[in-house]
């Protein structure tokens, strides 16, 4: 009888360390964790560009992760994207003339949004535009103006050659 | 045509093997309904091939893990990618390594006592004393273990994927010197609940089905000497590691 | 004809026609016709190998046969369903030629099996019904060893211990006196006795030591070259009327009962007959 008891322990230790690892995989090590923020405010971004960045790619301040991308639209009479950036409310004295750049993790990896800090001395509040924005590098028109040379656009003329934005 | 056929009588016996085991596995799930009155013969199994098995499993998730870390980082540095090593690491652990070499070495140390310990009760009649008892010794012996297979091998899994993103961590960001919020946020940012996490899940659970209703099958058909208990549990190792490879192609292009 | 209505009660327990199997390749039997009277003790000898075991296997529907009909209690064995079948299985006792004791289970266990399966007994009631048993056969003291810790002798009265466990209406047999010493196997050639004369279980017991089974036997069938070679009384048997008993019984070599298995001729397999024909 004990010998069958210590059976039922075992296999119920087994169960709950099993189902704990699975816990520990799925809110921990997936995308699942960045839902889990707690408190946060929001700011738009206006850019001509965005490249590949997609939904919940994470915004880093500094290399460190502030919030995520929570919403990406185009603007239909300006033809712009409009993303919206939620971050976390930990993180609030970041100046209001910060500027924010869609950037690419190494060579290949997946794109991000950078917040370069400014001056001011006032906070961004909830709801706030970044104004200043840069669009995403393409990879292929880097490649292409280098091709090219000086020339000023390339043949196919498709798209013009990224300027900064918000000049 | 002597030749011809001589040639041919391995591929049907295979063959006629495949249809056993298919004939075996329906007999088996009939059986499922009749074992939970064993429900406790089940607890009893889950430890057996699980609890029993955490062992090799954990050590084994450690290292594929820190060996994964090791050359992950190594080779993503040259394409100046090093930050994603560990979403690299997460994504090969949960969609193949984990289930698969899971299931590999479940083979190895579940599945061969499973095709022993039966392939010893037939041999000794004992599965025929349960049948004159009145036991069900599908319902009883085989039901109980298969399905402490289904149960176990997820879990198992898990933890060897648990233990592996351990290892990463350890060997990337301890030892070599990765960022340690670039280690997490990069795996966070790619690693996807459903498409990676879950979809590895259900390779297990197909794999613990599989590799227990081969285990099972070749020690109920084996024949009754200790000669036949070695085979079997030869074969054990052998079809449980073929068809767990190929079925992991044929389920990783379905589930993609 | 329903199989599984009632059965008139002067009808024999078990009734088998025109049995027929061949394993192997191998024809085991060739027409057996065989009545087993309820309440007696019926024994089967026959020479090893003739397929005792097989009959046996056959009557509790362990193996269809390739033909013929078996009918037990009333139940057709040979067409019965799984359920069916189990039915009349817990009204059988069966001691295994090799005991086939649960190599998991202490001897306890292994007797209270059958009663843990199929009844919801009360804990003290299955220990008391245990210890009955393991006392009759005189391991009662043995009763947490593994089997592992059993001698074959010991194994067999375990055995047979699990095998009344639940007071069948028929126990079957199949080499019970097989690595017994004499003291044990008068025990259990008594405790047969008792279990068929006080409780009236139908018994049938397998085996070949004749001066055993002279002490309980209500009737032996002889079983040889895949029928029923004699039957009869003890008594009838032993004067040996028939080729068959008379060279049974006595042990000889040559008779009707061959002890060669079948084989090509002895000088020509050894290459003293200067190559085949
Ligand atoms: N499962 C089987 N497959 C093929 N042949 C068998 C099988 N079981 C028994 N036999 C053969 O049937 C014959 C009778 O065996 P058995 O009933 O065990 O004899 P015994 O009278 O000694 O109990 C033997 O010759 C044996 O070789
Ligand atoms: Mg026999």
């Amino acid at each position: 009888m004990a010998q069958r008891q210590s059976f039922q322990i075992g296999t119920g230790l087994f169960i709950v360390l099993g189902f704990a690892a699975l816990t520990y995989l799925a809110t921990q090590t997936t995308s699942i964790a960045n839902y889990r923020q707690g408190p946060s405010y929001t700011l738009k971004a206006r850019f001509t560009n965005i490249g590949q960045l997609k939904l919940r790619a994470p915004v880093k301040l500094a290399g460190v992760r502030v919030g995520t991308v929570s919403a990406i639209e185009l603007e239909p009479d300006k033809l712009d994207a409009l993303v919206t950036l939620t971050i976390d409310r930990r993180f609030d004295k970041i100046p209001d003339d910060s500027a924010a750049a869609v950037f690419t993790s190494g060579l290949l990896g997946d794109q991000y949004v950078a917040l370069q800090p400014g001056g001011s001395t006032e906070p961004f509040k909830d709801g706030d535009e970044v104004v200043l924005t840069q669009s995403s590098m393409q990879l292929e028109e880097l490649i292409g103006k280098y091709l090219v040379g000086q020339g000023d656009g390339g043949k196919n003329g498709e798209k013009p050659a990224p300027k900064p934005d918000g000049k | 045509m002597n030749a011809a056929h001589r040639a041919f009588a391995p591929l049907a016996a295979g063959l006629a093997q495949i249809g056993a085991c298919g004939r075996f596995l329906l007999h088996v799930l009939g059986a499922v309904p009749r074992s939970l009155r064993y429900l406790r013969e089940t607890v009893r199994q889950v430890f057996f091939v699980g609890a029993m098995s955490l062992v090799i499993i954990m050590t084994c998730g450690m290292f594929v893990g820190a060996v994964l870390g090791l050359q992950l980082y190594d080779v993503l540095s040259r394409f100046g990618s090093a930050a994603m090593s560990g979403t690299v690491v997460a994504l090969a652990l949960y969609r193949e390594l984990g289930p698969v070499v899971t299931a590999l070495l479940f083979a190895g140390r579940a599945g061969t006592s499973i095709t022993a310990e039966v392939g010893l009760m037939r041999a000794t009649d004992q599965l025929d004393a349960m049948e004159m008892m009145a036991v069900d010794p599908l319902a009883y012996v085989i039901a109980p273990r298969f399905l402490a297979g289904v149960i176990a091998m997820p879990l198992l899994a898990c933890i060897f994927n648990a233990l592996a993103i351990l290892g990463a961590h350890l060997v990337a960001v301890s030892w070599l010197g990765l960022d340690n919020g670039t280690f997490w946020s990069n795996m966070t940012a790619s690693v996807d609940l459903w498409t990676d996490v879950v979809n590895g899940v259900w390779k297990s659970v197909a794999f613990g089905a599989v590799v227990t209703l081969i285990a099972t099958f070749q020690g109920y058909t084996t024949p009754p000497t200790s000669e036949g208990v070695a085979y079997a549990t030869t074969r054990t190792v052998v079809f449980s590691s073929i068809v767990v490879l190929a079925l992991d192609f044929v389920m990783t292009a379905f589930l993609m | 004809m329903n199989a599984t209505s009632a059965p008139p009660p002067n009808e024999a327990l078990i009734r088998i026609r025109g049995l027929r199997t061949v394993l192997n390749g191998k024809t085991i039997f060739d027409g057996v016709d065989l009545d087993i009277p309820r309440g007696g003790v019926t024994a089967i000898m026959g020479p090893s190998g003739t397929g005792k075991t097989t009959l046996m296997r056959h009557i509790t529907g362990q193996l269809p046969p390739d033909a013929g009909e078996i009918v037990v209690d009333g139940v057709d064995v040979v067409r019965a369903s799984r359920e069916q079948l189990f039915a009349l299985r817990e009204k059988i006792g069966y001691l295994f030629q090799n005991s086939a004791l649960l190599t998991d289970f202490t001897v306890f266990e292994n007797v209270a099996f059958p009663l843990r399966q199929q009844l919801r007994l009360p804990e003290e009631l299955v220990r008391n019904i245990v210890l009955t048993k393991l006392q009759a056969v005189g391991l009662r003291g043995a009763a947490e060893l593994m089997p592992s810790e059993l001698s074959g002798g010991m194994m067999r009265r375990v055995a047979l211990a699990r095998a009344i466990v639940r007071d069948p209406m028929l126990i079957i047999y199949d080499e019970p006196f097989v690595g017994l010493d004499p003291i044990a196997l008068n025990q259990i050639l008594k405790l047969i006795r008792t279990l068929n004369q006080t409780l009236g279980i139908t018994s049938i017991l397998v085996a070949h030591e004749l001066a055993a089974v002279r002490q309980v036997a209500d009737r032996i069938h002889l079983v040889a070259a895949g029928k029923i070679a004699a039957a009869g009384a003890p008594e009838e048997l032993s004067r040996g009327d028939s080729p068959w008993t008379r060279q049974f019984f006595a042990g000889e070599a040559d008779g009707p009962v061959p002890f060669h298995y079948p084989a090509p001729d002895y000088a020509a397999e050894l290459g003293l007959s200067g190559g085949g024909a």
